[in-house]
C-alpha cells in the first residue's frame, strides 16, 4: 500500500458549493409558492425556462473557455442565478426577455468577467436592469393579483401570452391587466408613485383595489415567503445576518422618517418592507457573496447603503423600484467598503 | 467688442492657469530617485556581466539608455517583469533561451584539484572567493552571488556551480515532490 | 490588574473570533490506560527535535551507550540535547528523513537496543527547593526537554525568562480532534505535571497559575483540580471546546483577555505558556534525573484496531507504533503525525517519534474524505468568520495566487497562525493553508534574498573602488600617463567606466568574462553601438547550467546508493567531471562551428556522445581498481586529471577525425592504473594532476586545422605525465617535468598558430 500526501487541514466541513447553492434555491420555495398562488402560474413557465436557458448557455460558454462543463453547472451558481431571474420579472413576460436576460446574466456578467467568483456585478440583478432599461413595457407589465383579474386566467392561456403574446382567446398582457373598473392596474409601488405624482395622498391611493388596505394584494404574502426562506437562511448558516438586517433597517428608518416627516404622502414603513422585491433583495440578491462586501462591517455598511439608495429612488426617483439598482451601484462601492473595513487582526494595535 | 472680451476672459483664464502649475511644478517637486538607481534595485546584484555589461550598475545605466530589458538570466522572469513595469514596455523572453526560473546556484571549489592560480579571485565580482598563490581557495557561500564568473578563468575546471540547497527554511511545500513509500 | 484576576478566579473566559467545531472523535483513544510498549528493533533518534541548532555529537558508532546517556551536548544557539532511549549500541550515525513535513534527511543517530534496557546513572533531586535557578534551568537543559505541544521550543529559554511573568498558563486544551495524549496523562499523572507546575512557580514566580482544559475532558479536570487544590495560586479553568483553543495566543486571549502584539512572544505582556506534557517532563528530570526520552503517543484513526496512547520512546518508528496497535492499511493511506488541523502526512512509516510528536493518525476514507478538487472561491468569507486572528482569509488567498507580496504583508499574513480552521470551512475546498505557507516562505526568500543583493552591491562598490586605488597607485609608481581617452557624451562615461575595471583586470589576466565584456562593449562602442549582443554566450550558459543540473540529479543519484562506501561518491563525482568536461568541450565546438559547416554539428554530438560514454566506461574501470585499493583518494583525482583532459581534447578532434579518437579514449584507463599504482605522496600526484590539466587547457586551445600534430602533442602529454608521477621523488622534479611539459605546449601552440 502506497502512503499519500495531502496538506494539512486533512478534515473538512463537508460543506460544498453545489449544497450551498441549492440550500439558497430551496429557501426561495416559500417565496415562489406566494407568487404561484398570487400571480399565477406563469412565475413556473418563467423559471423552466431560466433554468433551461442558463443550462445552455453556461455548458457552452465553458465549453468555449476550453473548461468542464459539468464542474461548472454542477456548482449550481448558474441555476441560482437563473432562479433568481425568473422570480423578479413579470410572470407573463415574453419567453424571449427571459432568455435574453439569462444569457446575458451568465455569459456577458459572470463569464466574461472570469466566471464564478470574479463578477463584480450581481449577474441575476445585471440582467434584471439591462432587461428594464430595454424593454422597459414588458418588463413592468406585471399582473395584479389574479383575484383582482376581470377573467381569470388558466395555465394554458399564460403559456400562449408568453410564448404568442397572446392567450387563446386574443387578449394581450395590457388586456389581461384590465382590473373590473376597466383600469389598468399596476403594482402596488407603481400605483402609488403615480397616485402621488398625481397630487393624490396616500390614503386616496391605498383605495385601489391593488391594495389590501395598507399592503399591496399578494405582494405582502410574497415578501413574506421570501422573509421565511431568508430566516432559514440565517439559521442554516449560509448567509450572514448582517447585510439582510442592515438593509431592512435602513429602509425601515428611512421610511418611518419619512412618514413621519410628511404622512400624506408616505406609505409608512410596513408598506416599504412588504412591497416590491424589498425581501427577495435583502435575503437573496443582496447577499450573493461573489459581488456583496465582505467583512462583517463592511457587510453592515453595504446592507444600509443599499436600503437608503432604494428608499431614495422609490420616494424621488423615476423607477417605482429600486433593489436591482441599489444592489449594482453598491456592487462598485464593494472593494472600497472592503478596504477600509478591514478587521483588526489580533496582536495589531496592542500595546507592546 | 464681445470678440474682445472672450479673448480677453480666455486669455486671462490661461495665464491664471499657467501661474498656477508653474507654481505647483515648482513647489510640488517629486525628488523621485532617478531611473537609474530604480533599475538597478531591481536589478538582482550578482554582478555577473551575463548582460554583457560588467555590472549591474551598468546594465541599468543601459537599460535607462535604451538597452533591451531581456538581458538578465539570474534575475529571470520576475526581474523582467519588474523592469517592464518600471519602463512601461512589453516584458519580453529572456535572451538567449535561458530558463524563466533560473535555478540558485553557489560557486564550490574542488578543494584538491584547486592549484591555487588565484584567477577565480580576480574574476569574483564580490571577493567572494578568498586564498592566495599557490594556496587552496575556497568559496564564501553566503556571499556568492551565483553568477558563474569564476568557473570560465579556472585553468583546471575545479569550480562546479552547484545548485543551492534546499533547507528546511527555504523549503516550499512541493508536497507532491516528496517521494513515497510503500507501508512495508 | 486586581479586577482581571478576580475574573479569572471567578472562571470567566473570553471567547476569541472564530473558531469551529470539527467532530473530537476523541473517544477512539481515550478509553484505555496509557500502554508500554516492547522495545523496537531499532531507534531513529535525530539530531535536531526543536527549534534551534543541534548539539553537538559526543558518541561514535559502534560505541555502546546506556539508556538516558546523552548523544549530544548543548553548546550554543538553543541547542538541547538528545538522549540514548533504551541501552544498546549505536549502528550508524546517518542523514534520515527527518519529521518534518519535507521529510528533508537529518543527521540520525541508529541506535540497535541491546534489550536489557539498563538506566545509565541518574541523580534525581528529591528537595528542588534548595536549587539555584541556575542549577534547575541547567537540568532541564541537560535534560534535552522541548516545548511538547508541538513546537518544540527549548523549554530551558523559556523558564529562564528575563521579563517578569504575570500568568503561567499551562496548556491542557488539546484543541485537535482525535488527540487525547495530554488528556491521558492528566487523568495518570496529575500529581507529577501538578509538581512540575511549581518547578516552575519557582523558576518564574507568576502571580497566578492557569490551567485551561477544554469541557470535553472531565476527567482531566478532576484530576487537575485534585492534584492542584493544595496549592490557592494553581487554578483549573475549564474552556469551551472550540477549534484552535489550544493555540497559544487564542489561549492566552481566552484565558487572560490579553493579546500578544504582532510579531511579540507571550512574555512581553508577562504571559508564558507551557504544555502539560512538557511539564511532566520536567517532573521526571528533576525528581527523578530522568532525561527526556520518551512521551504520550496518541496512535489512532479508523486503520488502527486498537486506537490509544502510549509511552513511545523517542526514535521508535512510526512503523512500530501502528503494527503495535494493529494497523490495516487501505489504498491511498495517509498517516498524519499531528493532528487532523495541523499535522502533516509522513511520506514513510520509517521515521522515528520525535519530541514534538503527540498523535499518529491513520484515517481512512470516511472518517477524513480526501479533499476534493479545488474550486472558485465565492468570497463567501466563511473563511473570515472562521478565523481566530481575524485575517480575511479569502484576501490573503487572492493575493497569495497573484503572488502579491507586499499586499500579503499588509494584510497580515505573517500573524497567520496556519490553524486551518478556513479551510476546513471553505465550501469550495480552496487548500487556503497550502497557499499561505508557500507565500510565508517565498516572501522571506525574498527579504533574504534582498539583503544579499545589497551586500553584493556594496562588495562590488568596494572591490570596484579598490581596484581603482590600486590602479591608481600602480600608475603613480610607474608615472604613466592615464589612458582612457574621454568624452563629453553621456554614453562615454559608462564607457570609461568600463575602462577603468578593464585596465586593472588586464593587468591581472584577461580571461575573466567581465574583461571579456568590456572587450565587447568596447568594440561595440567603436562602432557606434553601444548594446552588447550576449546571445551566444547566453546559450553557451544555458547549456552550462544544463550540466550543473545533469550534475546535480547525478549527485543525487550518488547519494541514493548510502550503502557504498565514501569513495563511491567520489567516483561518481570525477565520472561527472569527466562527462561535464566533455560536454563542456562538444557544446563549444558545436555552437562554433555551427555556422560554418553545420553538418559537423551532428558528427560533433555523436562524437561528444562516444566521448561521454567511453569516459564513463573508464571511469568504472577506474573506480573498479580503487576498489582494490581504494588508499589514496588523489589517485582517483589524477587520473581524472588525466582523463579529462584526454576527453577535452577528443572532443576537439572529434570532428575530423572520429576514428582516431577511439584509441585516444581508451586511454585513461590504462594510465591511470599506473598512476594509481605509483602515486605515493598525495603532493606528487597533485602537482602532476595540475600539470596535465593545465596542459590539455592549452592543448585544447589550439588550432582545430592541426588535427595531427595535436594527437602527437597528447601522447607526450601523457607520457610525461606519467613518468612524473612514477618517477619523481621530490618536488623539484615534478616542477621541471611540468615546466618542460608547458614550454612543449607552448611551443606546439606558437606553431599552431603561426601555420593557421
Amino acid at each position: 500500500m502506497k502512503l499519500t500526501m495531502a496538506s494539512s487541514p486533512h478534515n473538512h466541513s463537508h460543506k460544498s458549493l453545489n449544497k450551498l447553492m441549492l440550500t439558497v434555491i430551496l429557501a426561495c420555495v416559500p417565496g415562489f409558492i406566494a407568487q404561484l398562488i398570487f400571480f399565477g402560474t406563469g412565475v413556473l413557465i418563467q423559471l423552466l425556462l431560466a433554468l433551461l436557458t442558463v443550462s445552455v448557455a453556461e455548458a457552452v460558454i465553458m465549453r468555449m473557455r476550453k473548461r468542464s462543463a459539468i464542474a461548472a453547472l454542477n456548482d449550481g451558481s448558474a441555476w441560482l442565478t437563473g432562479v433568481l431571474l425568473a422570480l423578479s420579472i413579470p410572470p407573463l413576460a415574453p419567453w424571449w426577455i427571459i432568455v435574453i436576460g439569462s444569457v446575458f446574466a451568465i455569459v456577458i456578467v459572470k463569464q466574461l468577467y472570469g466566471g464564478l467568483g470574479f463578477n463584480l456585478f450581481n449577474p441575476a440583478m445585471a440582467a434584471y436592469v439591462l432587461l428594464l432599461v430595454s424593454f422597459p413595457v414588458q418588463m413592468t407589465a406585471w399582473l395584479p393579483a389574479t383575484d383582482l383579474l376581470a377573467q381569470p386566467i388558466t395555465f394554458s392561456q399564460q403559456l400562449s401570452v408568453i410564448f404568442n403574446g397572446y392567450t387563446s382567446a386574443g387578449f394581450s398582457v395590457d388586456q389581461l391587466r384590465v382590473g373590473f373598473d376597466g383600469m389598468t392596474m399596476a403594482t402596488p409601488l407603481d400605483t402609488v408613485k403615480t397616485d402621488i405624482a398625481h397630487g393624490l395622498t396616500i390614503s386616496e391611493s391605498m383605495q385601489s383595489p391593488v391594495f389590501n388596505q395598507w399592503l399591496g394584494k399578494g405582494w405582502g404574502w410574497v415578501n413574506l415567503g421570501f422573509l421565511i426562506g431568508g430566516i432559514y437562511l440565517i439559521k442554516s448558516k449560509v448567509i450572514n445576518w448582517h447585510i439582510p438586517v442592515s438593509f431592512i433597517a435602513m429602509l425601515a428608518i428611512c421610511s418611518g422618517i419619512g412618514y413621519i416627516a410628511t404622512p400624506g404622502t408616505e406609505p409608512g414603513v410596513a408598506f416599504h418592507l412588504f412591497s416590491g422585491a424589498t425581501m427577495l433583495g435583502a435575503f437573496f440578491i443582496a447577499t450573493d457573496p461573489v459581488s456583496a462586501a465582505t467583512t462583517n462591517r463592511g457587510r453592515l455598511i453595504y446592507g444600509a447603503l443599499i436600503g437608503l439608495l432604494v428608499y431614495l429612488i422609490r420616494t424621488f426617483g423615476g423607477f417605482p423600484d429600486a433593489v436591482a439598482f441599489s444592489v449594482l451601484l453598491l456592487n462598485m462601492a464593494v472593494p472600497l467598503i472592503d478596504y477600509y473595513t478591514q478587521p483588526r487582526t489580533y496582536g495589531h494595535g496592542v500595546k507592546k | 467688442m464681445t470678440l474682445f472680451y472672450a479673448l480677453l476672459a480666455l486669455g486671462s483664464l490661461a495665464l491664471i492657469f499657467g501661474l498656477i502649475l508653474g507654481f505647483a511644478a515648482v513647489r510640488f517637486r517629486v525628488q523621485g530617485s532617478p531611473i537609474v538607481e530604480q533599475i538597478d534595485t531591481i536589478l538582482p546584484q550578482t554582478q555577473c556581466g551575463q548582460c554583457g555589461y560588467p555590472g549591474c550598475r551598468p546594465y541599468a545605466e543601459a537599460i535607462a539608455n535604451g538597452d533591451e530589458i531581456n538581458k538578465c538570466p539570474p534575475g529571470g522572469e520576475a526581474t523582467v517583469k519588474k523592469l517592464a513595469d518600471l519602463m512601461g514596455v512589453e516584458a519580453k523572453p529572456l535572451a538567449g533561451g535561458e530558463q524563466a526560473e533560473p535555478v540558485k546556484t553557489v560557486a564550490y571549489i574542488r578543494e584538491d584539484e584547486c592549484i591555487g592560480c588565484t584567477k577565480c579571485i580576480q574574476a569574483c565580482p564580490v571577493d567572494a572567493i578568498v586564498g592566495a598563490t599557490r594556496q587552496m581557495h575556497t568559496v564564501l557561500i553566503d556571499e556568492c552571488t551565483g553568477c558563474d564568473l569564476c568557473v570560465e578563468p579556472c585553468p583546471v575546471d575545479c569550480i562546479d556551480m552547484l545548485p543551492v540547497e534546499t533547507t528546511k527554511q527555504t523549503w516550499k511545500w512541493q508536497l507532491d515532490a516528496i517521494p513515497v513509500t510503500q507501508i512495508d | 490588574m486586581e479586577k482581571l484576576i478576580q475574573q479569572i478566579k471567578q472562571g470567566k473566559v473570553w471567547p476569541f473570533p472564530g473558531g469551529i467545531h470539527p467532530p473530537g472523535q476523541k473517544a477512539q483513544s481515550n478509553t484505555q490506560a496509557i500502554k508500554r510498549l516492547p522495545l523496537p528493533e531499532k531507534l531513529v533518534v535525530p539530531l535536531k527535535q526543536h527549534i534551534g541548532a543541534n548539539g553537538q555529537l559526543i558518541v561514535d558508532k559502534g560505541q555502546s551507550v546506556l539508556k538516558g546517556q546523552a548523544l549530544t551536548k548543548p553548546v550554543a544557539n538553543w541547542s538541547v540535547p538528545v538522549h540514548a532511549p533504551t541501552s544498546g549500541v549505536i549502528a550508524d550515525i546517518c542523514q534520515m528523513p527527518s519529521a518534518h513535513p519535507s521529510a528533508l534527511p537529518e543527521l540520525s543517530i541508529i541506535i540497535t537496543p541491546d534489550g536489557h534496557d539498563t538506566w545509565c546513572e541518574l541523580s534525581p533531586v528529591t528537595e528542588p527547593t534548595t536549587l539555584s535557578h541556575e542549577q534547575l534551568i541547567d537540568i532541564i537543559h541537560n535534560s534535552g526537554i522541548a516545548g511538547m505541544g508541538g513546537a518544540g521550543f527549548p523549554t530551558y529559554i523559556k523558564a529562564d525568562s528575563r521579563k517578569p511573568i504575570e500568568f503561567f498558563i499551562v496548556n491542557a486544551v488539546e484543541c485537535e480532534p482525535y488527540i487525547t495524549a495530554d488528556d491521558v496523562l492528566m487523568r495518570e499523572h496529575a500529581e507529577q505535571i501538578v509538581k512540575g507546575i511549581e518547578l516552575m512557580q519557582q523558576l518564574l514566580s507568576p502571580t497566578l497559575t492557569i490551567i485551561g482544559i477544554e469541557d470535553n475532558k472531565p476527567q482531566a479536570i478532576a484530576a487537575m483540580k485534585q492534584a492542584s487544590q493544595h496549592n490557592d495560586k494553581i487554578i483549573v479553568q475549564t474552556v469551551p471546546t472550540v477549534y484552535p483553543s489550544g493555540g497559544e495566543k487564542q489561549l492566552i486571549q481566552l484565558l487572560t483577555d490579553k493579546e500578544v502584539p504582532s510579531g511579540g512572544i507571550p512574555a512581553d505582556i508577562g504571559v508564558l505558556v507551557q504544555n502539560v506534557g512538557t511539564l511532566f517532563a520536567i517532573e521526571q528530570a528533576v525528581y527523578q534525573g530522568k532525561p527526556l526520552i520518551e512521551r504520550v503517543v496518541t496512535v489512532t484513526g479508523n486503520t488502527i484496531h486498537n486506537a490509544g496512547n502510549v509511552w513511545a520512546l523517542l526514535g521508535t518508528e512510526i512503523k512500530h507504533l501502528l503494527d503495535c496497535q494493529g494497523f490495516s492499511p487501505v489504498p491511498q493511506q495517509r498517516v498524519v503525525m499531528g493532528g487532523p488541523m495541523m499535522g502533516f502526512t509522513l511520506p514513510t512509516v520509517r521515521i522515528g517519534v520525535v519530541k514534538t510528536t503527540n498523535c499518529i493518525l491513520a484515517p481512512d476514507h470516511s472518517e477524513l474524505a480526501e479533499p476534493g478538487p479545488e474550486q472558485a472561491c465565492i468570497r463567501c468569507s466563511a473563511c473570515a468568520d472562521a478565523c481566530p486572528a481575524s485575517l480575511l482569509p479569502q484576501q490573503l488567498q487572492w493575493f497569495a495566487k497573484s503572488k502579491e507580496y507586499d499586499k500579503l504583508k499588509e494584510y497580515n499574513l505573517f500573524d497567520c497562525i496556519e490553524c486551518g480552521a478556513c479551510a476546513y470551512v471553505c465550501p469550495s475546498e480552496i487548500p487556503l493553508v497550502q497557499y499561505y505557507r508557500v507565500a510565508k516562505v517565498e516572501i522571506k526568500e525574498q527579504q533574504a534574498e534582498q539583503v544579499k543583493a545589497e551586500r553584493a552591491k556594496e562588495r562590488f562598490e568596494l572591490r570596484k573602488e579598490r581596484l581603482e586605488r590600486e590602479q591608481e597607485a600602480r600608475q603613480n609608481r610607474h608615472k604613466r600617463k592615464p589612458a582612457a581617452a574621454k568624452s563629453a557624451d553621456e554614453k562615454q562615461k559608462v564607457a570609461d567606466a568600463l575602462a577603468r575595471v578593464k585596465k586593472s583586470d588586464d593587468k591581472a589576466d584577461n580571461k575573466s568574462a567581465v574583461a571579456a565584456a568590456i572587450a565587447r562593449a568596447k568594440a561595440k562602442k567603436q562602432t557606434g553601438e553601444l548594446e552588447p549582443d550576449n546571445t551566444a554566450v547566453a546559450q553557451e550558459r544555458a547549456a552550462r547550467k544544463e550540466q550543473a543540473r545533469a550534475y546535480k540529479a547525478q549527485k543525487a543519484e550518488s547519494n541514493e546508493n548510502t550503502n557504498d562506501t565514501p569513495a563511491d561518491d567520489k567516483k561518481a563525482a570525477v565520472a561527472a567531471a569527466i562527462a561535464r568536461a566533455k560536454a563542456k568541450k562538444a557544446t563549444k565546438t558545436e555552437s562554433t562551428e555551427t555556422t560554418d559547416a553545420p553538418v559537423d554539428d551532428k558528427k560533433a554530438a555523436v562524437a561528444a556522445a562516444i566521448a561521454r560514454a567511453k569516459a564513463k566506461k573508464a571511469a568504472q574501470n577506474e573506480s573498479n581498481e580503487n576498489t582494490d585499493a581504494p588508499a589514496d583518494d588523489k589517485k582517483a583525482a589524477v587520473a581524472a586529471a588525466i582523463a579529462r583532459a584526454k576527453a577535452k581534447k577528443a572532443a576537439k578532434e572529434n570532428e575530423s577525425q572520429p576514428t582516431d579518437e577511439v584509441t585516444t579514449e581508451s586511454e585513461p584507463s590504462q594510465e591511470s592504473e599506473p598512476a594509481a599504482h605509483n602515486a605515493e605522496d598525495k603532493k606528487k600526484a597533485a602537482v602532476a594532476a595540475a600539470i596535465a590539466r593545465a596542459k590539455a587547457k592549452k592543448a585544447a586551445k589550439e588550432n582545430d586545422s592541426q588535427p595531427t600534430d595535436e594527437v602527437t602533442t597528447e601522447s607526450e602529454l601523457s607520457q610525461e605525465s606519467e613518468p612524473v608521477s612514477r618517477n619523481a621523488e621530490d618536488k623539484k622534479k615534478a616542477a621541471v617535468a611540468a615546466a618542460i611539459a608547458r614550454a612543449k605546449a607552448k611551443k606546439r601552440q606558437q606553431e599552431g598558430s603561426d601555420q593557421s
